[in-house]
């Protein structure tokens, strides 16, 4: 299960985002197909035009650079995730003794 | 560093030049899998099985690299390393498991063979942590202390240690597989809800075979396991253990992968099951299996007792602080004037099983001064100095405090189990550990706490129930309603030897008033408990309908 | 597809032969079905003759012709479906199967040693192997624990510390 894309199609506008291999950190696609470590600098791509951005982060699995891609739902304003799992992806863990 | 810097008299089980030797080739393999990750060589689809079995899972933040306890048994010298390494590699933290393994959330892949190496150094490793194989084996934290022990479990713990490490046929297995294995009929280990669940015992002549139970189990489907054989001699142990493994491996689902535990399939298949596993002992070729009395002694000498002096049994120090601690945190010891202490990494408002590196220094420094160097992790995420002189507790208790490791809430409703939950799990559907802290918080009152008495909260993420909720006197399962957290309540649950899986108790609790609900709970428990009644004991005395009309009663 | 054997690469003399095919002279792989359905006719064969199992046999369908087979293919259809090492040690320890027992499918090196010491003999591989790379992966852990099949057959390793002692 290296991806866990959903078949649902989607109807808000999409972000993808994925580990980069390397070190495991949350990244998100940005422009020309780059990742990026901050949602804001992320590309979304309308509900239309998934498709063509799953392609294209796609391509970050086949290039080695991240794994386990997958689309997110999103309000435009921030981008902000529309689901409290994906928000917590872009925060961090909610509990405060690790924030070192 | 290395066991010669062990504290001499820790008994935990001491490695070889071939344990190492086997250790170092181990780390170099998992090294070249990730050079050729790294390179493309493996895709993540061949990688990821490789890695999980080296216990590194990708996780919602980073990769996570859990590290085995061996049945939860650690000297100074590997819990200071420990520390060591959640400082340099990780945010300062580790995480406690209810497996007794330690987790460290903020791994890099490129990392991994260095802190592989620092493991190495003081005898661990992340082996089987992890993946389709045979667990890390849990026992009795207790172990070798308790005055109800009949078998030393950890022996034979170490023995299945040894006999699972990569086993060529059962590492490829439909899914993982948790062994647990107790030595004491007062069942700590939570046996019958295991995929083997093992009693060691002894018979008139005093030999010593072992109960067998297979097929329990928790996550989706709460399994209560099958007893396959009520004796099994020791010399047959492994042969047994093998027939179970392979009707498994053979007959297992594999395709669903919620019905490829064996829980399933020993629910499915029922006695034939067991007939199928006694058919296979019956034509196994015995003697290649065979476990001689020699072996079980030269392992056994790894866990002789320490040399306790001999001393008599005294009265605790005044001090009512100390006292209250003493009454949650100190236990009977078997060996006069010694007692077993265990250390609550449940602070009000913390994180369960969370220690920082200093903490874990502070206890490694402790277990050297009063517990011959050895620390045992819980299955409810706690940890344990066995063998204290009881004439060494206030002082023991001094040093823990100025740790903050002191709480005095030892079983009592803020000693919560919780798995990470949302926060780190990528399989989450709701948070676990914020639930936990709420919850401590609101029942912060030591005193209250002492009232209310032995009640046991576990918290799961999802249903995979890590968090151990359906064996909870009151089990919280955090689920996903159209994007939101909302928290399901079960009761009456039991992981000792009346082993009980709780009962739904009705619609679930959202993020805001799970803690509420708990409260609910509690006063309806004091309000119809007679004297000396647990929670446990008046749920099953009156039964749900007043837990339920108190929660659900139209306002 | 090549075959590995003992870290080497070599020429596969088997034929696969479909269920509808006709059987060739030389050495030939069937299926169970096949070998069920035509026994009879079989057991005049002089050519080699063996069969490839489903992951989901027990060895014990196969066990009544295995006095005249040369070959026992098992499958592994997912890296992750270990049935076959089951099957294999099961074939070597409760049927005596002594020829060769091939294993096919998505393997990969990690799994070559686990394999060999379940009593496996041969890997089919895909074209343009490097052995190396299996051979590396074999030898990366020359320490085992447990019993195993075959002639490299480590003792256990408690037995062996007590060797040591
Ligand atoms: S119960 Fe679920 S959320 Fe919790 S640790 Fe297990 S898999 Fe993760």
């Amino acid at each position: 299960m290296s991806t866990k894309a959903k078949a649902r199609p989607a109807t808000a506008p999409v972000v993808f985002t994925a580990n980069r291999l390397r070190d495991g950190r949350v990244v998100w696609l940005g422009t020309a197909g780059l990742w990026r470590d901050a949602i804001t600098e992320t590309v979304p791509f309308a509900p239309e035009a998934a498709e063509t951005g799953l392609a294209l982060a796609r391509q970050g699995e086949r290039d080695q650079h991240v794994v386990g891609v997958y689309a997110v739902e999103v309000d435009l304003a921030g981008p902000t995730p529309l689901k409290f799992r994906e928000r917590l992806r872009v925060q961090g863990p909610s509990v405060a003794a690790e924030a070192a | 560093m290395n066991a010669l810097t062990y504290p001499p008299h820790a008994r935990t089980y001491r490695y070889d030049e071939i344990d190492r030797e086997f250790l170092q080739e181990r780390i170099a393999e998992f090294r070249g899998q990730i050079e050729r990750r790294l390179a493309g060589e493996l895709t993540e689809d061949e990688f990821k099985p490789l890695r999980l079995m080296n216990g590194l899972y990708l996780q919602l933040h980073a990769y996570m690299l859990r590290v085995a306890i061996p049945y939860g048994l650690l000297n100074s010298a590997q819990l200071r390393q420990l520390g060591r390494i959640a400082r340099r590699w990780d945010r300062g933290f580790g995480h406690f498991t209810t497996r007794q393994n330690i987790q460290f959330n903020w791994t890099k892949l490129e990392d991994v063979p260095a802190m592989l190496e620092a493991l190495a150094e003081v005898d661990m490793h992340a082996i089987q942590t992890s993946g389709n194989c045979i667990r890390n084996t849990t026992t009795d934290e207790y172990a070798g202390a308790t005055p109800d022990e009949v078998v030393d479990p950890r022996v034979y713990a170490e023995i299945l240690r040894q006999w699972s490490t990569l086993h060529p046929e059962f590492t490829w297995l439909p899914r993982k597989f948790k062994i647990a294995i107790t030595g004491s009929p007062n069942d700590r280990v939570a046996a019958q809800v295991h995929d083997v669940g093992v009693l060691a015992k002894r018979n008139e002549r005093g030999e010593v075979g072992f109960e067998i139970h297979a097929g329990g189990g928790l996550g989706r489907t709460p399994i209560i396991a099958r007893k396959l054989r009520d004796w099994v001699p020791e010399a047959e142990f492994l042969a047994y253990m093998e027939a179970v493994l392979r009707v498994y491996n053979a007959l297992g689902q594999r395709e669903n992968i919620y019905k490829a535990r064996i829980k399933i399939l020993v629910r499915d298949l029922g006695d034939e099951f067991t007939q199928m596993v006694e058919r296979e002992y019956e034509r196994m070729p015995r003697d290649r299996y065979r476990l001689d009395p020699e072996i079980v002694a030269a392992i056994g000498a790894h866990f002789a007792p320490p040399p306790f002096a001999s001393l008599e049994d005294q009265a605790l120090h005044a001090d009512p602080e100390f006292r209250q601690w003493a009454s949650a945190s100190v236990r009977a010891h078997r060996q006069p004037g010694y007692a077993s202490v265990t250390i609550s990494l449940k602070p009000i408002g913390g994180i369960p099983g969370d220690a920082s590196a200093d903490q874990m220094e502070a206890v490694a420094d402790l277990a050297e001064r009063h517990s011959f160097g050895e620390i045992r992790v819980t299955h409810v995420q706690n940890l344990v100095l066995p063998h204290v002189r009881q004439e060494d507790l206030y002082a023991l208790w001094g040093g823990l405090r100025a740790a903050g490791l002191a709480t005095p809430n030892i079983g009592l409703i803020s000693d919560i189990i919780a798995c990470p939950g949302m926060d780190y799990c990528a399989l989450a559907t709701a948070r676990s550990i914020p639930i936990a802290q709420r919850i401590s918080e609101r029942f912060a009152s030591l005193d209250r706490q002492h009232d209310i008495g032995e009640c046991f909260i576990n918290i799961s993420g999802c249903i995979n129930a890590c968090g151990h909720h359906h064996v909870a006197h009151i089990g919280i399962l955090g689920v996903d309603k159209r994007g939101e957290e909302v928290y399901q309540v079960t009761l009456g649950g039991s992981a000792t030897n009346d082993a009980a899986i709780g009962e739904l108790i009705g619609p679930a609790f959202s993020y805001d008033t799970i803690v509420d609900a708990v409260e609910t709970l509690i006063t309806t428990y004091i309000a119809h408990r007679v004297p000396g009644e647990r929670f446990i004991d008046t749920y099953r005395r009156v039964g749900v309908t007043p837990f339920k009309d108190a929660l659900y009663a139209p306002a | 597809m090549p075959l590995l054997e003992d870290g080497r690469l070599r020429p596969d003399d088997w034929t696969s032969i479909e269920d509808d095919a006709p059987l060739p002279d030389g050495p030939a792989i069937i299926s169970l079905d096949r070998l069920r359905a035509e026994a009879a006719a079989l057991a005049g064969r002089n050519a080699p003759l063996g069969v490839a199992v489903a992951p989901e046999t027990q060895p014990e369908e196969i066990a009544p012709f295995l006095d005249r087979l040369a070959l026992v293919a098992v499958r592994m259809p997912k890296p992750k479906d270990g049935r076959a090492f089951t099957q294999a040690r099961s074939l070597r320890e409760h049927h005596g199967f002594t020829g060769e027992i091939r294993a096919t499918g998505h393997i990969i090196p990690d799994h070559y040693a686990m394999l060999l010491r379940c009593g496996v003999t041969t890997v089919e591989v895909p074209e343009g192997t490097d052995p190396a790379t299996w051979t590396r992966s074999r030898d990366a852990i020359r320490v085992g624990y447990q019993a195993a099949q075959g002639a490299d057959r480590p003792l256990s390793l408690l037995r062996r510390k007590l060797e040591l002692a």
